[in-house]
């Protein structure tokens, strides 16, 4: 099945992406695309169909998703609102706001945000991945850029005309 | 807010914002869009969101790849570990055993008498439950391609006749199953696995009760359903979403019901 190692492997960078979206840290984020290569792998023969790409999506978003239980059975590492400097301005500042909007977000509406803006599913594809209608993909993306805009506008009101 | 004038919806403009609209309708939706300026406010704020995530995360995608992720590296580790397995497995089972050993122990002292057979076996089936369905890389012992094979392996080690459900029907297929310590001497341990990587198991052991009702059981995330036919315990373990779990103890039941029925 050379052809399915070969949709796998070119969907690497893309993974690697959506992984550091949904962690914000990259040896999180490449651990979980390891562990999303190696269930793929190991699960071959279970696949039949071709959407290579959203298979993966979808391994990779449950195995987040576990990743975050076993946390949350841990006391928080540190509280959502850290103690960077609040007023840095320029593109780093705008970079950090849309970071801190992404995980202030109920982790489906963030998955459902990330795999349409940017991971470029369609909302069928997403509705796959998170195994639910496409009214619920619709909704959770309506909800996550209401809060995502509540958060830039109130969270952060010195940026609030930035450019 | 958007809904004044019903010729155009909010989802509409998520679609829109999205590439999702279909093409007879872009004209419209743009044309609307120029004479309401709070929705085109709106979707501009969207797009600008959209555009900052992909300026924060967009540039990931054309690093190069680390060495321990490109897919041969990943292979043929996973093959090294392949060969480690069996010793692996072994390792499992014997924490599983200590877990499991444990378990009883308590349970042994919280109660004098004897623990119930519900009792005993949905904690050891939960504890099996909890221990491997986090597994990645070796929830079982045998995959799920090999049915005949273990099927064959586990109703010799447990001396009965056993079936291994086939929950494809409600979309769940099977991840392969595993020996495993019971109260009783050897027990049978099948893990299913559906489309969004939910995972449910079936415990079965031998028991000397003939058969009991249908008994439900949940602790934090977790719950089962216990029940034993013709001397079999079976506990059907899987997140705590007690309908979904129904559903698939219904599909579970029927099945061995059926052998049991045609056993007899």
């Amino acid at each position: 099945m050379a052809t399915f190692r070969q949709n796998v492997e070119a969907t690497i960078p893309a993974l690697r992406r959506y992984a550091r979206a949904l962690t914000r840290d990259s040896d999180i984020a490449d651990d979980l695309v390891q562990d999303t290569l190696v269930r793929a792998l190991r699960s071959e023969h279970l696949f039949h169909g071709d959407e290579v790409r959203s298979w993966l999506y979808t391994i990779l978003t449950n195995l987040n998703r576990n990743r975050l239980r076993s946390l949350s059975r841990r006391p928080p590492l540190s509280p959502l609102e850290d103690n960077d400097a609040p007023d840095l301005a320029g593109p780093e500042a705008g970079g950090r706001d849309i970071e801190r909007a992404l995980a202030a977000l109920v982790e489906d509406q963030r998955n459902a945000l990330l795999l349409v803006v940017l991971e470029g599913l369609s909302y069928r594809e997403v509705a796959d991945v998170q195994g639910v209608p496409i009214g619920t993909v619709m909704s959770r993306l309506a909800r996550a850029r209401v809060q995502i805009k509540n958060y830039l506008d109130n969270g952060r009101p010195a940026l609030r005309r930035v450019k | 807010m958007i809904d004044r004038d019903s010729s155009v919806t909010e989802e509409e403009l998520h679609a829109f914002v999205d590439g999702e609209l279909p093409a007879d309708r872009q004209e419209a939706v743009t044309a609307w869009l120029a004479t309401h300026a709070d929705a085109a406010a709106q979707v501009g704020a969207w797009r600008t969101q959209a555009d900052s995530i992909r300026a924060r995360y967009g540039a990931v995608a054309h690093e190069p790849v680390p060495d321990r992720i490109k897919l041969d590296q990943v292979l043929r580790r996973d093959r090294a570990s392949g060969r480690h397995l069996a010793a692996m497995a072994t390792a499992a089972a014997l924490i599983a055993f200590v877990f499991g050993g444990a378990v009883g122990w308590f349970a042994h002292g919280a109660s004098a008498a004897a623990p119930t057979g519900f009792d005993t076996f949905t904690a050891e089936a939960l504890d099996a439950y909890k221990l491997y369905v986090v597994e990645v890389r070796h929830p079982v012992e045998v995959p799920g391609s090999e049915r005949p094979h273990l099927t064959q392996w586990l109703s010799k080690r447990l001396g009965s006749e056993l079936r291994i459900p086939d929950l494809q029907s409600i979309g769940l297929k099977l991840v392969g199953g595993r020996l495993l310590p019971g109260p009783t001497g050897a027990a049978a341990f099948y893990m299913y696995e559906g489309p969004s990587g939910e995972r449910f198991t079936i415990y079965c052991a031998n028991t000397t009760t003939t058969q009991t009702a249908l008994r439900f059981k949940s602790i934090d995330r977790f719950a089962a359903f216990y029940w034993v036919d013709d001397k079999v315990a079976y506990v059907v373990s899987g997140p705590a979403d007690r309908e979904r779990l129904e559903t698939v103890t219904k599909t579970v039941y029927e099945q061995v019901d059926k052998s049991g029925a045609k056993k007899s």
